[in-house]
């Protein structure tokens, strides 16, 4: 492959991950509804059957549990499957042999074998779609020792996270956000990543205070702390990229730096993303270096709505995070 | 209950077929192969009784005493190559494998040198080296997982399969009826193996579902399957070696019911006649009639002429090669502490 940058969009880039998976390792197979009709997935799996075949690229009957078993099984046997979730909300069915199988079999057999699985769960929010088509479910996973979970916000980061999460030696979740799929990037050609080496990153610098999120919410970061830069703040925004194992060093260092902290996550508050990220900065940071209260912007613990103006309370925009900040600085 | 169906008239009733084993043309070495395999994992079960009232452990065993045939009559068509996959109950799919001893029993002492270093416990062994690739406790899990490693031994492409034990309340999962689909669908090399020993953990079959025979799940999903004696190695072997030799020719997957009774309750030593619904002392007493090592023993004796000097000869060779197990498991080490953070993800790249 030539060196020469090609813009992408996030939603490109994972089907860019889904080939550079497949023709570097035989073993890689992708599984799940609706992948010989991918149009549930946006364009991020379009054509994969024509490139790799139907016997690599799996359509299933409509059992996510045997799916997903069935994955963890070939992963089990030498193989380094994708299975794909094309919505969160459904891939609850496959629990057991996600948060049961997947994540323990390594530790309860004695670090003898792992399931080097990869479950790839969508999240696809918006459209009137409701209570069952929408769920970001990224922190029940994050709870689960043994599981990796990434949350690629970039079109580099979605490319390159799933096929660092094919050769993964541990079990993954990979979870993409619709929302993000027409984010544009330049991207250099693939290349290896190892899945251990994925660390948070800056994306934005900042002085004044300091933005965590993953995924989608790392898009709303940003727009706010554009925002924000015209009333005089300098956010720096923090994408946490791989929320298990959660590495919190990064956030640490920079709340300490700007004295204030703000979690921003699209799942709910409870029990969630948002406050395990501002519990580590609590646990961390000096009293005596924080100039606000830690605060965080998520969801209302609520059900996805349906009726439009509902949505339109339900999900957090730039602006949503904007006010927050500025509540800090009053 | 109203409207049940007894579908498997005398393999459900233990009065019947309590007789000698009819042996057929099979080879004598084989038969006694089968008696060692056997009554070591009747005798190793009995040893793990006997840990846990010692209370050398607490990890919960579900024992398989008096379903000693179905194992060692399948495992009779399975190679070290094959991807072999148990439930809570799986001792006996284990040793049948020719697991090592010394793994089991260390394992269930929480031992580092046991099969899974000690992690697992009786309801989590893995032997993968003699093809006993994991068992689990959550019902019905390893179904799928046996259908994964299906896919896998398919694209191997080198005609091994994956089998996979469970119970009768596994079949009340909608785990099993999903991968019975899919392995129909993709036609896999999967042989579904259900031990129907009647009783769920506490519940007679009569009161979970409309009919005794759990082969009719098989029927829905149009695979091939066997009804038959789970305490008679012969019928077992058979039963085993066409869906067996079907699957590995690339026909895709077989299902097997094997009717037997457990002698012990669903977890613990003990008998368990206190508990369920209809396990009384009488129909304990009439299924223990129906042993599967006393009816092949008798086969052996009257039809084979092998003395009870052979057989003796063998018990004192597998209660020695026990007491090995047991002596090297109680001089083993506890896992390390490290391994408990350790053992969560893999290492850092090297």
């Amino acid at each position: 492959m030539t060196g020469a940058p090609v813009t992408t969009t996030y939603g490109d880039a994972i089907r860019l991950g889904f080939e550079y998976a497949m023709e570097r390792d035989d073993k890689c197979f992708a599984i799940g509804q609706g992948l010989w009709s991918p149009w549930y997935v946006g364009n991020s799996m379009r054509d994969l059957d024509k490139k790799f075949g139907k016997e690599r690229v799996i359509d299933t009957p409509v059992s996510e549990l045997a799916t997903t078993g069935a994955a963890v099984g070939a992963a089990l046997n030498g193989y380094h499957p994708i299975v794909v979730h094309p919505r969160m909300d459904f891939m609850i069915l496959a629990a057991d042999q996600i948060v049961n199988q997947a994540a323990k079999w390594r530790h309860m057999l004695g670090g003898k074998t792992s399931p080097t699985v990869t479950i790839r769960g969508i999240v696809n929010r918006g459209g009137e779609q409701g209570a069952q088509h929408s769920q970001a479910l990224h922190s029940w996973y994050a709870h689960i020792p043994g599981l990796r979970v990434l949350m690629p916000a970039t079109a580099a980061d979605a490319r390159d996270m799933l096929s660092a999460a094919a050769q993964s030696p541990d079990p993954v979740m990979y979870i993409d956000d619709r929302w993000c799929y027409e984010l544009e990037e330049d991207l250099p050609p693939p290349a290896d990543v190892d899945i251990r080496s994925i660390r948070p990153a800056i994306r934005r610098p900042g002085t004044d205070v300091t933005i965590a999120a993953a995924s989608y919410s790392v898009s709303l970061a940003l727009q706010a702390a554009e925002l924000l830069a015209k009333d005089g703040i300098e956010c720096e925004v923090v994408d946490m990229r791989q929320v298990n194992p959660l590495d919190t060093d990064l956030i640490v260092q920079s709340a300490a730096r700007t004295g204030r902290f703000v979690a921003v996550d699209g799942g709910w508050s409870t029990c969630g993303l948002a406050g395990e990220l501002m519990a580590c900065v609590a646990e961390n940071v000096a009293p005596s270096q924080l100039k606000a209260p830690l605060a965080r912007v998520t969801l209302p613990d609520a059900p996805a709505p349906t009726s439009p103006n509902l949505e339109k309370i339900y999900y957090p925009t730039a602006e949503t995070v904007r006010a927050r900040v500025l509540k800090m600085f009053a | 209950m109203r409207n049940f169906r007894d579908a498997l008239g005398v393999l459900a009733d233990p009065k019947e077929l309590t007789g000698s084993l009819d042996l057929k043309n099979a080879p004598t070495d084989w038969l006694i192969d089968c008696y060692r395999d056997m009554t070591t994992i009747r005798r190793t079960e009995e040893t793990i009784a006997d840990l846990y009232v010692a209370q050398e452990t607490r990890t919960p065993v579900h024992l398989g005493i008096g379903q000693e045939a179905v194992a060692v009559g399948v495992s009779a068509h399975l190679n070290s190559g094959d991807r072999i996959y148990s439930g809570h109950r799986g001792h006996s799919h284990y040793l049948a494998m020719h697991a090592p001893l010394r793994g089991i029993i260390a394992e269930v002492l929480g031992r580092a040198t046991g099969s899974s270093g000690g992690m697992g416990g009786s309801m989590h062994l893995y032997a993968p080296e003699s093809g006993f690739h994991g068992s689990v406790p959550i019902v019905g899990a390893t179904i799928p997982i046996a259908v994964g490693a299906g896919i896998a031994c398919k694209m191997d492409g080198k005609g091994q399969v994956a089998v996979c034990y469970f119970g009768d309340g596994a079949c009340e999962e909608g785990v099993l009826h999903e991968s019975l689909n899919l392995a129909r669908v993709m036609d896999l090399p999967v042989l579904f193996v259900c031990e129907n020993n009647l009783y769920s953990s506490h519940l007679d079959i009569h009161l979970r579902q409309p009919s005794n025979s759990v082969a009719r799940f098989a029927q829905a999903h149009e695979i091939d399957r066997r009804v038959v004696d789970g305490n008679d190695v012969m019928s077992v072997a058979e039963a085993a070696s066409d869906l067996i030799a079907s699957a590995r020719a690339g026909n895709g997957p077989g299902f097997i019911e094997a009717v037997t009774f457990r002698w012990r309750g669903h977890v613990g030593p003990n008998a368990d006649i206190d508990v369920g619904v209809r396990r009384s002392p009488d129909e304990l007493a009439a299924w223990k009639n129906r042993d599967p090592v006393r009816r092949l023993v008798d086969a052996l004796v009257n039809d084979r002429g092998i003395d009870k000097a052979r057989f003796e000869k063998i018990d004192a060779e597998i209660n020695a090669e026990i007491a090995d197990a047991v002596d090297f498991a109680r001089s083993s080490d506890y896992p390390e502490s490290r391994v408990l953070m350790d053992y969560v993800y893999a290492g850092d790249a090297s």
